[in-house]
């Protein structure tokens, strides 16, 4: 059942990126507003197929590689719709939807077939360590897109071209801004992400860190963001540098998340593909 | 009487060579009078800006007038002809009728359509007036190419994109800093570009206006405009620290700002973004300084170039205004032209008339006794009698096109009928009072 609603809410987003990529073409505000809809309905269903999954399982349905893929990418949409509420920035869901449908794609390709939960898996802590984590990674998806955004529209600005690019993009003020509040965000929940996960690891293998490639790799991404943030706060690094930084933060998520799993075996591995 | 002008302008002589050759603003009124002196220049005007050096004069002697008049640039400036020879344009007669008329419509300005200079046209013209070397010639066609600039500026859409360069300014502002609202700019300074583009970043928001200028007096009185604060010149790195848009107009031969100071200024200013807005030619701030992290420097091509791209009619506007141009200067060429011999018919058709009316009173004085109706006949044989001899002279006149000839007829009527000779003068002055409603109504297109 909730694999229907997974394809379905994947074929929204389908037609939700193709609706934004067009907006990016076209420049026609009823496109975004069209993009806007359809990806709420994929947002709807992907969350039936989230809740239905919840209540077939039994458990919180983060506890391998495709319902990681498919809660990071329900998040990201979330993330998306509450931004467009808040923000006027249209060109932001043609940043983030692609994304979305990219690990909804990803997560297709993957065995769905529920099964028993691992026993190690089987503790109060595992899924807020998980939710943390992935709204955390979530939401530096957004510090990356503003970061990408940025160096895009610094480039128009310093090339002296005020073309159809730069018009599409918002202005570096608040790109910058925005940035920097996602970080304010994505920063605390990472740290939450990583404590949680380190009682969870008591309780599991009796160590709070085994420095296992996943803790290896999640320390080197909070250390980053965490760079970043005293950057900011300390010297005032803005605009380039933290967007560049930004982007470097977002590919050490990237590696952690997957690269790890996927790559290098380690005490986290139970969730590679099954 | 012929016109003249002779100069060179952005387009033939680089800032250097335009910059040996300007005449300093304090200095013009004797520069003025010096032209005036040569035997051959009967009128003469200065015009001397950054962009360009012009001495627009009338002659009787065309070739010895630019002969004269290269020579005494050269004299000025004490530099050899050679040096600026090239980078000169001589306009004659009806060539130069356009010149003028070309330039105070801002069609042969750097940015097309700017308002400056007919600002600067009028400046010059009233200096000339006021050290009395501009006379008649010169004031009619004055006061004809601040009509056609007024026709331009009303018929076309050219001064539109001397605005939009503005527009873009606060384009690129917003993009950079989102919302102009809490921003500071800072004008050094002066130039009605420079103001305009301060104008339109006042209408978007901007909160705080800091002036400097060289001179202290200046900064506060464009201040006051603004309602902003004037800071002396000397505290111009204290101002780029609290700014974030800063237009920059002055006359500064070099850099007023350089990318070593700026990067410095930065780090003080904790990385926070700052848009540079260069007017000046030469520039007045080092074009290095916009590789420096967070800083955007855009000088007035750069500004034109992306007006440019906003204005998908302008080629057609500008042929609209060249149109436009020619039309005038036909108008003023025939004028011109009628102005040489309309005196001397007019004062012609006065002699003969005082002759018809002297011979006339004669006549009936001698012949108390005859009726109205037969007085009325007399009166119609005389004018139909002087009326047809002066119909085919007249007629020829008109009909000259050529001027040499046409001055030939013109001296022999005068010598053969003893026509007084001041006659163009007073002609002329009658247009006086018309062009003085024109002034009246070219000020309020500014």
């Amino acid at each position: 059942m909730d694999i229907y609603f997974f394809k379905f809410a994947s074929f929204l987003y389908l037609s939700g990126t193709l609706a934004y990529l067009a907006y990016v073409l076209f420049l026609k505000g009823v496109l975004s507003r069209m993009a806007a809809v359809i990806v709420s309905f994929g947002f709807a269903s992907h969350t039936l197929a989230i809740l239905t999954r919840y209540f077939e399982a039994g458990y919180t349905p983060v506890t391998n590689l495709y319902e990681s893929l498919s809660f990071f990418a329900w998040m990201i949409i979330g993330l998306l719709l509450m931004a467009n509420l808040k923000y006027k920035i249209k060109v932001l869901g043609s940043f983030l939807t692609p994304i979305a449908l990219i690990l909804m794609l990803f997560a297709l390709a993957l065995p769905k077939e529920i099964f028993p939960l691992a026993p190690v898996l089987k503790s109060f802590w595992h899924p807020f360590h998980v939710i943390f984590a992935f709204l955390g990674n979530a939401i530096f998806t957004l510090t990356f897109c503003f970061g990408v955004m940025y160096l895009i529209q610094e480039h128009q600005l310093k090339a002296k071209k005020m073309g159809a690019i730069a018009k599409r993009l918002p202005s570096l003020s608040l790109l910058d801004d925005l940035s920097y509040l996602s970080l304010k965000f994505g920063f605390p929940l990472l740290t939450l992400g990583i404590i949680t996960g380190a009682v969870w690891a008591e309780y599991a293998w009796g160590r709070y860190w085994n420095w296992d490639p996943k803790e290896t790799w999640s320390l080197i991404t909070w250390l980053l963001y965490a760079a970043l943030l005293h950057q900011r706060l300390t010297v005032g690094w803005r605009g380039r540098k933290a967007a560049i930084m930004a982007i470097a933060g977002f590919l050490a998520v990237l590696f952690t998340f997957l690269g790890v799993n996927l790559l290098l075996p380690g005490l986290h591995t139970y969730s590679k593909w099954q | 009487m012929e016109l003249l002008v002779i100069g060179l302008n952005h387009n033939t002589a680089p800032i250097g060579i335009r910059e040996c050759l300007a005449f300093p603003e304090d200095k013009l009124e004797e520069a003025l009078s010096g032209v005036h002196a040569l035997s051959s220049v009967k009128e003469d005007m200065i015009v001397s800006t950054c962009n360009r050096v012009e001495v627009y004069a009338a002659t009787r002697e065309t070739e010895k007038a630019i002969h004269d008049l290269k020579e005494f640039l050269c004299q000025y400036h004490g530099i050899s002809l050679k040096e600026f020879e090239k980078s000169l344009y001589t306009h004659v007669g009806e060539e130069a009728v356009r010149h003028i008329f070309r330039v105070a419509s801002s069609l042969d300005s750097m940015v097309l359509g700017e308002p400056q200079i007919l600002g600067q046209i009028k400046d010059a013209y009233d200096l000339s007036q006021q050290a009395n070397t501009s006379g008649l010639v010169l004031h009619r066609l004055l006061h004809r190419a601040f009509h056609v600039a007024k026709r331009v500026r009303t018929e076309t859409k050219i001064a539109i994109s001397a605005v939009s360069v503005s527009s873009v300014a606060v384009e690129l502002a917003e993009k950079i800093f989102g919302t102009l609202e809490k921003k500071t700019v800072l004008l050094i300074g002066a130039g009605e570009m420079c103001e305009l583009a301060a104008r339109h970043l006042v209408a978007g928001g901007v909160e705080r206006m800091l002036v400097t200028n060289r001179t202290y007096e200046r900064a506060v009185s464009l201040a006051q405009e603004f309602r902003g604060e004037a800071i002396p010149f000397e505290d111009m790195t204290q101002g780029l620290k609290k700014t974030d848009i800063v237009i920059s107009a002055t006359n500064s031969p070099q850099y007023l700002i350089g990318h070593d100071q700026i990067t410095k200024v930065m780090k003080d200013r904790r990385q926070k973004p700052i848009f540079f807005i260069d007017i000046a030619d030469p520039r007045d701030i080092e074009p290095k300084v916009g590789e420096v992290e967070n800083v955007y420097l855009y000088n007035i091509d750069d500004l034109q170039k992306v007006a440019n791209e906003n204005i998908k009619d302008r080629g057609k506007e500008a042929q609209k205004a060249e149109t436009l141009v020619q039309d005038e200067v036909v108008k003023f060429v025939n004028w011109y032209r009628s102005l040489d011999v309309t005196p001397t018919i007019v004062a012609l058709r006065k002699k003969f008339e005082e002759i018809r009316k002297k011979e006339l009173e004669k006549t009936l004085s001698l012949h108390p006794n005859l009726s109205d109706k037969e007085k009325k006949s007399l009166e119609a044989l005389t004018s139909a009698i002087i009326n047809k001899i002066l119909h085919t002279p007249i007629t020829l006149l008109k009909q000259t096109n050529e001027e040499a000839i046409a001055d030939l007829y013109l001296d022999a009527l005068h010598v053969l009928f003893g026509l007084p000779e001041k006659s163009l003068e007073t002609f002329l002055e009658k247009f006086e009072e018309k062009d003085e409603e024109e002034e009246t109504n070219l000020e309020d297109a500014f």
